[in-house]
């Protein structure tokens, strides 16, 4: 049997076999020469799905309200991507979110796991490459979660439609949330395990943070939620469409898939760049910019200055 | 879905880490052993799909499918190994994944020879040292796709 075509697996993919769209994930996911045509492939039809982020602390309970947003979603295919850290020492991974999810989605829920894998900024560029292929196929909600600590991690979940930040009774006062840079990208807090003592006082640490100003006339609404019960999982997805509608409406949700776009291309543009310096490190006039640097005659700034200028050749010159 | 589109396993000598789906299947509360091995696979390299316990055989195709596993690990402590692996295999085969099969657990030795004609890859028992288990599941991954 010969290797499918792009164009097969996209079909298949459409008409819900997972094993094509598992297989376009995978290819997406390695970031390689096949990578860039699958993306091309599935950007012709993407931009129908929702994109709903879900970000917090480890053990917050964003899995589970995952797998129960996608359950209450009444969709015909919803989809989930799941990303956890991979080891940085040994590059492997440890994909849990499954086992949060199993007993609460349909068959009809499509998750995919996803490791943070080493390559620099490598997530920034897989993660819209890999909704933009489930978009494609036809799958709607598409809910993105990953654990909130890391600016990688923080930036893919707010990259989405609408972002849900998830904490936790006692997980900090006011002056904790200002900290913390993912309360800045929530379009919606969740207050998980709310059957827990001082639920309300993490409430009104929201709300006091939330007082003291919000980007325009969307103030994230908090919602308090059980999801192991299941409990305020439908008033949660009744504030997602609430957001939706507002996006709509406010011409918001244009304007932010614009930003998105212009902040794919540029990490991808970071990213090509990366890899070419670190290549010219290495090579004929890198090397020997580094003897200089180690003799001490030239600075590691002046260095960098001098290959960029041979990556960059008109790199206008600075005052 | 009945349609398999011929797509054959990808992994095994690329750079691209293995993906490993890791289940018990059916009635089975011991999950410690499993957890182990998750943990091992993980400092080897791999990355584990962990699906944890009370697994059906339906349940672990579609993660397969969905993860594009390059290999399944199953643990079993309940006796069931000769009536549950058996249909793992066949359940994987009818699905056309072309993913190998291994069995981690207590499973007597005069029962290992019957797994491994049943078409599973591998069986490791409560002795095998992480290094065994690791290179169990490269060599079954390696086996099932020689051509790469």
């Amino acid at each position: 049997m010969s290797a499918p075509s792009l164009d097969e697996l996209f079909e298949s993919a459409r008409t819900g076999n997972r094993r094509a769209l598992g297989r376009l994930l995978t290819m997406v996911e390695r970031q390689d020469d096949n990578a860039v045509m699958v993306s091309e492939r599935a950007h012709r039809d993407a931009g129908q799905a929702r994109v709903i982020g879900v970000t917090g602390a480890p053990g917050s309970g964003k899995s589970t309200i995952t797998g129960r947003l996608a359950a209450v979603s009444g969709a015909a295919r919803p989809a989930i991507l799941a990303i956890d850290p991979s080891s940085p020492l040994t590059g492997g991974a440890i994909l849990g979110d499954r086992i949060r999810m199993d007993n609460n989605v349909s068959s009809s829920t499509f998750i995919r796991s996803m490791a943070t894998r080493g390559h620099a900024g490598g997530l920034a560029v897989a993660v819209p490459d890999a909704v933009r292929v489930l978009d494609a196929a036809g799958c709607d909600p598409i809910i993105v979660e990953t654990v909130g600590v890391g600016q990688v991690e923080v930036t893919v979940a707010a990259a989405a439609d609408t972002t849900v930040v998830v904490v936790t009774p006692g997980w900090g006062d006011a002056v904790q949330a200002n900290k913390a840079g993912l309360l800045e990208v929530a379009d919606i807090f969740v207050v998980n395990k709310a059957d827990r003592p001082d639920s309300r006082g993490a409430r009104r640490d929201l709300e006091l943070m939330l007082d003291l100003g919000h980007r325009g006339e969307w103030r994230a609404p908090i919602v308090l939620t059980t999801a192991t019960e299941g409990e305020g999982i439908d008033d949660l997805w009744s504030e997602i469409e609430r957001h939706t509608s507002y996006l709509h409406h406010s011409g918001e949700l244009i304007r932010r898939r614009c930003r998105r776009r212009r902040s794919e291309v540029a990490d991808r543009i970071e990213l090509g760049l990366r890899d070419r310096a670190l290549r010219i490190i290495d090579d004929q006039s890198g090397e020997s910019a580094m003897v200089r640097v180690e003799r001490h005659e030239l600075s590691p700034a002046a260095a960098a200055k001098q290959l960029l200028a041979t990556l960059i050749p008109d790199n206008p010159p600075e005052e | 879905m009945s349609e398999t589109l011929g797509i054959s396993p990808l992994s095994a000598d690329d750079q691209e880490p293995l993906r490993v789906v890791l289940a018990k299947l059916g009635f089975d509360g011991h999950d410690r052993g499993l957890k182990v091995v998750a943990r091992t696979l993980r400092d080897a390299g791999m990355e584990v799909i962990y699906l944890g316990l009370r697994q059906t055989t339906d349940s672990i195709v579609a993660a397969c499918e969905q993860e594009d596993a390059d290999v399944i690990g199953l643990s079993m402590h309940n006796a069931g190994h000769l009536t549950l692996a058996p249909r793992m295999v066949q359940a994987v085969e009818e699905a056309g994944l072309g993913v190998p099969v291994v069995i981690g657990g207590i499973v007597p030795a005069e029962d290992v020879t019957v797994l491994i004609e049943a078409g599973v890859a591998a069986v490791l028992g409560p002795g095998a040292s992480t290094e065994e288990v690791v290179a169990a599941v490269r060599a079954a991954v390696a086996h099932q796709s020689p051509a790469r």
